[in-house]
């Protein structure tokens, strides 16, 4: 047998021993990114969620400047914790539209009326159709969409105070 | 007091352990006779110190000492005994204590009946176990104490998770774990046998009962946990190729290939340096399993108490054991010569045959558990390896390593005849095709690997009993029995896995009650649903009666289970078993219209995977008592031979 | 020991599961008319992972999200797509991560496929030296 061969398995625990460690050294995160990123917005239509808002489709993504998706539920704890940051992003001028996950309207008024109401449109989504059209994993996650339709970036989770300054650059980036 | 007693014999234990490997280090370099005979006596000092330290631990838990920090944290005053016994171990320290204790007695047994392997080598092999031992007495007494005492003391435990109170707790676990350290035995006889390089017929066969021993552990733990999970899990699913439960296939895998190739080296002193990395290999492969399972580092539907930190202790143990023996073959086995060569055709090439399509379906398991772990170490991009893969890969190699498993017992020794063979094998090969042809003409929708499998489960249902043709029953050795029987529970299991994944009827219905529910020969009258209460929980269950065909009629009750005070709420599945398969029932949620989710399973024959199971344990056991049997009288013949001289 | 988070994640999937007050959508829990048209549709869900659990396949997943894609693989099914192009619209929203089958037409999964024959071989080839005549020196 040749010598050099009885060293192998000691390399490949090596080996083992390295990916592992890496692996526990690395933060881990379950987090699945969508790969629509970089992508023009999926067609879609969704019924209005509640009457005070008009619906939503793809169509109405296409401003010719940038806007905010924001995907919410009234079911969602962290949707409570971000909707100060998004009254705070719709002061400053940012259209946002959004989609209501798995919801029933009165669910959604009172929500809207107890937190605030940041939204120009809000689709109805109750079976995550448009969600997974998205992408998207979970509530809530906001999408910056370029003026031409064109999703550049997700944000997963809430968005917190820190976040808000990064959203406002890339919406200005993708004027 | 207790508590003290008990950390106290645990540091005792710990000092006797690295006094044992001093005694055995210095012993084995400076020749020293007088140290040989003190480390027999030092090891069973070590294990009745580490027991003593576990009953205390015991003690503790049955008393409810609510002093004790572990107590607290997974026990609690009311719970009912057994719980309170099995809690000892369903934790991070009580069961590292549980794995050191049982490698302790494992130590003692082996310095006290152990006689026929020389003596260096089995110095050797002592000072081996308890440098691993060490390993663990330094994990438990720096990192996982478990004797910590709580201030100030409260008033009740928080219990255990009234879920996991479970008879499959009080056994899954433990026995995991005693499979674990026999491989860790397994181990240390190899490390021993490299450092004295004395590898042989002899090192073989005082390995072989350890090797068995855990095994049939193994058998019997993976059998239980798949069981547990299909009942408990509610998804009818037995097995999932899930990160954990590859965790504890990886380890029976090199075991199942160990316990081969040491019969090729205990009978004809072949493939030494083979079955030393073998050896090597089915340690490692049940500390990987650990260091997955404990280190949370792949996503698991069934790892808990996962915490990283106790991941990189167990990682940094794993890495000076394996390294190290890795390291020690590299450098000492090329001196080891590997032993006869073999014949094609012949026992020994079934037995290599077995070895390299058990080895490889290791690998392609370890390599598809990890492979996402390493992508995403390299390229950021997260991806799943699931049964697709697993089956696909796995599969007909499975499938291979059967067939060899039929001709291998079938085959002389040294060299034999193809023709022969073909003579012996010909009916168990004639009832394969036919049951082929068979199924190929009567079902429908049944995969190419499952087809293959079943057909193959029955030919080889037959062949397996074929050791036994034309022999004198009675004068047939017991190990001979049980290796029959072990194969036939192989065969078993595996059509019991073909029939489930080709013949289970799913039925989803939303019923009101009155509504009749029929799946395959089966009629379910959904009778009603009602509250039930129990010691800490309140269900919702389902009055259903089943009927099979015109036959009795049975009732099934599946349960919609809420857990108050942990805002818990779980499925608990009914199951009806009948010879010819399992009936399987899930209540899900309600809908406003007073309609009811439920979720019917018929499985033909999926038991037998589980009787399988046992009978594959079994066969192992009966095949460890006969060598042990014979091993015991042919030493008492040696000794009344030479009591004679 | 193993097998506790299974029963956790069903303690920590369940309130989730009550948060939501709509009822799943409407294949969720609904097996297609077409026997063969749902054994397609089982095939295939017993393939795709659950987004929001630790582990498991939509088929197995009791999170509304894993009934939501149910729901999507079945009607998608029923409406004439084959499974492979279902879960190529998944893999294109999720990425590779989605399906348990890894492709052997990608980048990265392909060492994956090559594995049991790479294997197989290696394995044959340490072996070769070990067949032989008996030597009688025996």
């Amino acid at each position: 047998m040749n010598r050099w061969l009885l060293w192998l398995p000691l390399v490949l625990f090596g080996l083992f021993f390295a990916a592992v460690a890496t692996g526990l050294i690395m933060p881990k995160d379950n987090i699945i990114e969508s790969k629509m990123v970089g992508k023009p917005m999926p067609d879609f239509s969704l019924p209005a969620a509640i009457e005070q808002r008009p619906a939503l489709s793809s169509a109405d993504l296409v401003k010719g400047k940038p806007t905010l998706l924001n995907i919410f539920a009234s079911w969602c704890l962290p949707c409570i914790a971000e909707a100060p940051q998004l009254l705070e992003l719709q002061r400053a001028g940012v259209e946002i539209n959004a989609i209501a996950s798995r919801d029933t309207p009165e669910d959604i008024a009172n929500f809207l009326n107890r937190w605030g109401n940041p939204y120009a449109r809000i689709g109805s989504d109750t079976t995550s159709r448009v969600q997974l059209e998205l992408g998207s994993s979970g509530v809530p996650e906001t999408f910056v969409i370029d003026g031409k339709g064109i999703i550049v970036y997700q944000h997963i989770g809430d968005i917190r105070a820190e976040d808000v300054p990064k959203i406002l650059k890339l919406l200005e980036d993708a004027k | 007091m207790i508590a003290e007693t008990g950390l106290i014999a645990l540091w005792l234990a710990a000092a006797l352990a690295l006094l044992q490997f001093a005694l055995g280090a210095i012993g084995l370099r400076a020749g020293r006779q007088e140290y040989f005979a003190a480390i027999r006596s030092v090891t069973v000092a070590q294990g009745v110190f580490v027991t003593l330290s576990f009953l205390l631990l015991i003690w503790l838990f049955l008393r409810s000492d609510m002093s004790v920090r572990l107590v607290v944290m997974n026990s609690a005053s009311v719970k009912p005994f057994i719980y309170k016994f099995s809690g000892t171990w369903g934790n991070h320290e009580g069961s590292m204590l549980l794995w050191v204790t049982v490698m302790g007695l494992a130590g003692a047994f082996i310095a006290m009946f152990e006689r026929s392997l020389k003596q260096k080598t089995l110095v050797a092999t002592l000072a081996a176990q308890a440098f691993i031992s060490l390993g663990f007495y330094a994990f438990l007494l720096i990192s996982s104490n478990p004797f910590e005492r709580m201030f100030p003391v409260p008033a009740d435990g928080q219990g255990l998770n009234p879920l996991l109170q479970d008879p499959g707790l009080a056994f899954h676990p433990p026995t995991l774990y005693f499979g674990y350290v026999g491989l860790s035995v397994a181990f240390s006889f190899a490390v021993g046998a490299m450092i004295t390089r004395d590898v042989g017929a002899a090192f073989a066969k005082a390995m072989r009962p350890w090797v068995l021993g855990a095994w049939i552990f193994l058998t019997l733990g993976i059998t239980a946990g798949s069981y547990w999970a299909y009942y408990e899990l509610g998804w009818g699913g037995w097995w999932f190729w899930d990160p954990v439960e590859n965790a504890a296939l990886m380890p029976w895998l090199a075991a199942t290939a160990l316990l081969h190739s040491v019969t090729v080296l205990a009978t004809r002193d072949g493939l030494r340096a083979w079955t030393l990395m073998l050896a090597v290999v089915a340690f490692s492969m049940s500390m990987i399993g650990t260091f997955l399972v404990r280190s949370g580092i792949l996503t698991s539907v069934h790892a808990f108490a996962v915490d990283p930190e106790r991941g990189s202790f167990i990682l940094a143990l794993l890495a000076i054991y394996i390294g190290g023996a890795m390291a020690l073959f590299a450098l000492r086995v090329g001196t080891v010569k590997e032993g006869s060569r073999f014949e094609l055709v012949s026992r020994e090439g079934a037995l290599v045959a077995n070895n390299l399509l058990l080895s490889v379906i290791l690998g392609l398991v370890f390599i598809g558990t990890l492979y996402p772990l390493l992508v995403e170490a390299v390229t950021g991009e997260k991806l799943s390896v699931g049964p697709p893969y697993f089956n696909l890969a796995t599969g007909p190699l499975a499938l291979m390593l059967v067939a060899v498993m039929a001709a291998g017992p079938l085959l002389r020794w040294r060299r034999d005849n193809p023709k022969a063979l073909l003579n012996r094998i010909s009916i168990p090969i004639l009832i394969t095709a036919a049951a082929l042809f068979a199924l190929a003409l009567f079902t429908t929708g049944m995969s190419v690997l499952a087809l293959l499998g079943l057909a193959l489960a029955i030919g080889v249902g037959v062949a397996s009993f074929a050791p036994l043709w034309k022999r004198n029953l009675r004068r047939t050795p017991l190990h001979t029995y049980g290796m029959v029987i072990a194969h036939f529970g192989i065969a078993v299991a595996l059509a019991g896995m073909a029939c489930e994944s080709s013949f289970t009827e799913e039925k989803l219905v939303a019923a009101k009650p009155g509504d009749e529910i029929a799946v395959n020969d089966w009629t379910l009258k959904f009778d009603a649903i009602e509250p039930v209460a129990g010691p800490n929980w309140t269900a919702l269950e389902a009055r259903i009666t089943a009927q099979y065909g015109d036959g009795a009629l049975h009732q099934i009750n599946p349960q919609n289970r809420m857990f108050p005070a942990a805002q818990t709420q779980t499925s608990e599945a009914a199951l009806l078993t009948r010879w010819n398969g399992q009936l399987y029932v899930v209540l899900g949620d309600g809908d406003s219209q007073g309609r009811w989710q439920v979720r019917v399973w018929w499985k033909p024959f999926v038991t037998w995977i589980w009787y399988g199971g046992i009978l594959v344990a079994l066969g192992g056991f009966l095949a460890m008592i006969g060598r042990l049997r014979r091993s015991y009288k042919q030493r008492k013949q040696r000794e009344y031979a030479e009591a004679i001289v | 020991m193993k097998r506790f988070l299974a029963l956790l994640l069903m303690w920590v999937a369940a309130p989730t599961a009550a948060q939501t007050g709509l009822p799943p959508a409407p294949y969720a829990d609904r097996q297609l008319a077409d026997p063969q048209q749902e054994a397609a549709a089982r095939d295939l869900m017993d393939e795709l992972r659950c987004l929001k659990c630790q582990s498991q396949s939509i088929a197995d997943s009791n999170a509304p999200m894993a009934g939501d894609m149910r729901s999507q693989v079945r009607e998608r099914i029923a409406a004439g797509e084959t499974p492979e192009e279902v879960r190529s619209w998944l893999i294109e929203r999720y990425g590779n991560w989605v399906s348990y089958n890894p492709p052997i037409a990608s980048a990265v999964t392909w060492p994956l496929w090559i594995a049991p024959i790479l294997l197989l071989f290696a394995a044959l080839w340490l072996a070769r030296g070990r067949f032989g005549k008996t030597r009688d020196d025996e």
